[in-house]
């Protein structure tokens, strides 16, 4: 089984005070610390389940700057064959123009089944595995929360709302977009790292991939952000954790909740 | 003038609620912009909730058959694209679901319409339309443009917008019919099943003592469960906390667990994402305790403390023993 998995590095924002830049289009990302997408770590884990059990090769790819080589090398240790980067040069792509990307690259590579993410955790638009599967003309399913493949069809698992799950059979090749928890995505030591770095890891410049700028140009712009309008938000109980305690206490009994 | 599209969401004979909210904002935008609304159906033969929607859209357009009677995805693909393309649509609404998301983007691609996915506001400027997004996990809010297109496509937050009926229409029932080379689907509706359920309930808790992934470890659980007992409280918990096997699925609450509707909802180490608070609406009371005065949490919690979590969870402790 020839398994392709797509993943982003994304920066950390919890317990940080994002600031915006001055131009208004994107936050400051100087101070920032990085690692993989969520939902992608859950995709190179399943992409790795695979090829465990049918055999075949696990290719990564990214588009993005040599920084973001860290997520490949991540998913290398993991257990990934090959890692591929797509340079983007100064081009912004929106997620329109990395599916393009992504396609352009997997169309010449054997592939069976192509994992992305559901969604990246800064932007959450959620669009990249859905546009690259009709972009690839593929089969697809988005939030996927299990697959078992066998032959030419796979059965996978779909979340919907409120705990309930969509059982669908699809026809091989496929992409499918993994959900969170899908499995328990492997740990990944400095040495696995260190280890991994004879792997193959290759980098395509986006002018080798014979497309247009127009082919390029993005469907959507950023116009502006801004940070989140002062509402009346929580009433702060300030004081020392045993204070605090006294009056989440207090807070209860009026709420009428009985112990 | 133009016409805005609605596609509507639909599951085991019930509209849902996300169709409710694009068609009250859909009514809105309509109004301004002197469109007209089209709700678009497609589902098994003989459905009852028609006549739900249709006084809330100027027409019902109505594809009919067993092969959609459930979501499939490249069948709604397939019908919406000549449908879109028929029409022209100026504005495509679709919710931001699992479903929304399974299709939104293939339409995109299709019909070279421009896409912006999960928006929490939409308005019209010059003619086109404009969105507004929440980014890195809502503690930044972006306006969003699109390129010149003949029509547009949005997919919704499901909460952003009311479910109540704004203005009066005739919905007039158009019935389409189902083009003989549709081609066959790729992927197959086999069954709905329910993995939610389980020992403890907790959507009938007064008191849900809750722990997000802030908890840090599995070994911090037993301690916060014990809290829970202490406060005379259910234990419920964010997505990570299931999806790390800390607890069991029936735990959790959001829009891919439980909605839940206690007195009090008391959040340990939990960020406040969309598909999170989504479950907690239905709250009376929202305390957050966490240590990122900036989490998105405390936009719609009552009551914050901005502290570690371990320290309040054992001064609260201490207060009970
Ligand atoms: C299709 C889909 C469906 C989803 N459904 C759900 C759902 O039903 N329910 C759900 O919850 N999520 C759901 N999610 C996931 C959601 O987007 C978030 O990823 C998730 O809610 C984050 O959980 P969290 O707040 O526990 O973790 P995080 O976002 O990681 O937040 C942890 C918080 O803990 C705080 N913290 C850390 N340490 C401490 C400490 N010692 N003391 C105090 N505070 C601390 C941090 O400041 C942070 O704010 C869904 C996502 C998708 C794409």
């Amino acid at each position: 089984m020839e398994i392709i998995v797509c993943v982003k590095r994304v920066p950390l924002t919890q317990e940080v005070d994002l600031e915006i830049n001055p131009q208004k289009t994107d936050i400051r990302r100087d101070m920032l610390a990085y690692s993989i997408n969520e939902w992608d770590n859950y995709a190179v884990e399943e992409a790795i389940v695979l090829k465990e059990k049918h055999g075949g090769n696990v290719v990564a790819v990214t588009v993005g700057t040599e920084e973001d080589e860290e997520v490949l090398r991540r998913s290398l240790a993991m257990g990934a064959d090959k890692a591929i980067r797509v340079d983007p040069g100064n081009l912004l792509p929106d997620s329109f123009g990395i599916a393009k990307i992504l396609a352009q690259v997997i169309r010449g590579m054997p592939h069976d089944v192509v994992l992305t993410g559901v969604q990246a955790d800064d932007l959450n638009e959620g669009s990249v595995g859905t546009m690259l599967a009709e972009l690839l003309d593929l089969a697809h399913a988005a939030v996927v929360t299990g697959v078992t493949a066998e032959g030419e069809e796979a059965t996978v698992r779909v979340e919907l709302e409120g705990g309930v799950e969509e059982v669908s059979r699809i026809k091989l090749p496929a992409l499918l977009c993994i959900q969170t928890g899908i499995n328990e995505p492997r740990y990944v030591s400095i040495m696995g790292i260190r280890k991994a770095a004879k792997k193959e890891l290759n980098v395509v410049k986006i002018e080798d991939l014979s497309l247009s700028r127009n082919d390029l140009s993005p469907m959507t712009t950023v116009e502006e952000l801004f940070l989140p309008p002062e509402t009346e938000g929580a009433q702060f109980l300030e004081g020392d954790p045993a204070t605090v305690a006294e009056e989440i206490l207090r807070i209860l009994k009026e709420k009428g909740v009985k112990k | 003038m133009s016409e805005i599209f609605v596609v509507v969401e639909h599951r085991n004979g019930e509209i849902r609620e996300i169709t409710y909210q694009l068609l009250w904002k859909a009514d809105e935008l309509c109004r301004k912009g002197s469109h007209t609304l089209t709700a678009v159906v497609l589902c098994g033969e003989k459905e009852n909730f028609i006549s739900e929607i249709n006084d809330r859209a100027d027409r019902v357009i109505l594809f009919e058959d067993e092969r959609i009677k459930n979501f499939n995805g490249d069948l709604y693909k397939e019908l919406l694209v000549r449908l879109i393309q028929e029409h022209k649509p100026i504005l495509t609404l679709i919710g931001h679901t699992p479903w929304g998301m399974d299709y939104a983007p293939s339409i995109s691609i299709k019909t070279g319409y421009p896409l912006a996915t999960d928006c929490v506001d939409v308005i019209f400027e010059n003619g086109r339309p404009k969105v507004v997004r929440q980014i890195y996990a809502g503690k930044i809010f972006s306006r969003v443009a699109f390129k010149d297109s003949e029509g547009y496509l949005i997919t919704v937050r499901s909460g952003a917008f009311s479910i109540d009926k704004a203005g009066e229409h005739k919905g007039e029932v158009i019935k389409k019919d189902i083009p003989p080379d549709l081609p066959t689907a790729r992927r197959e509706f086999v069954a709905f099943e329910d993995a939610g359920a389980g020992a403890i309930d907790i959507t009938q808790a007064d008191l849900l003592v809750s722990i997000g992934r802030g908890v840090g470890e599995a070994d911090k659980v037993p301690a916060m469960q014990e809290l829970a007992n202490l406060m005379g409280g259910v234990l419920s918990c964010s997505r990570p906390v299931v999806d790390k096997n800390w607890l069991p699925k029936y735990h959790q609450v959001g829009t891919s667990g439980k909605s839940v509707k206690p007195k009090v909802y008391l959040a340990f180490g939990i960020s406040g994402a969309f598909q999170h608070v989504a479950g907690i609406s239905g709250a009376g009371c929202v305390i957050a305790v966490n240590k990122d005065k900036k989490a998105p949490i405390f936009r719609v919690a009552d009551f914050g403390v901005v502290d570690d979590l371990f320290k309040v969870a054992e001064a609260l402790k201490a207060k009970l023993a």
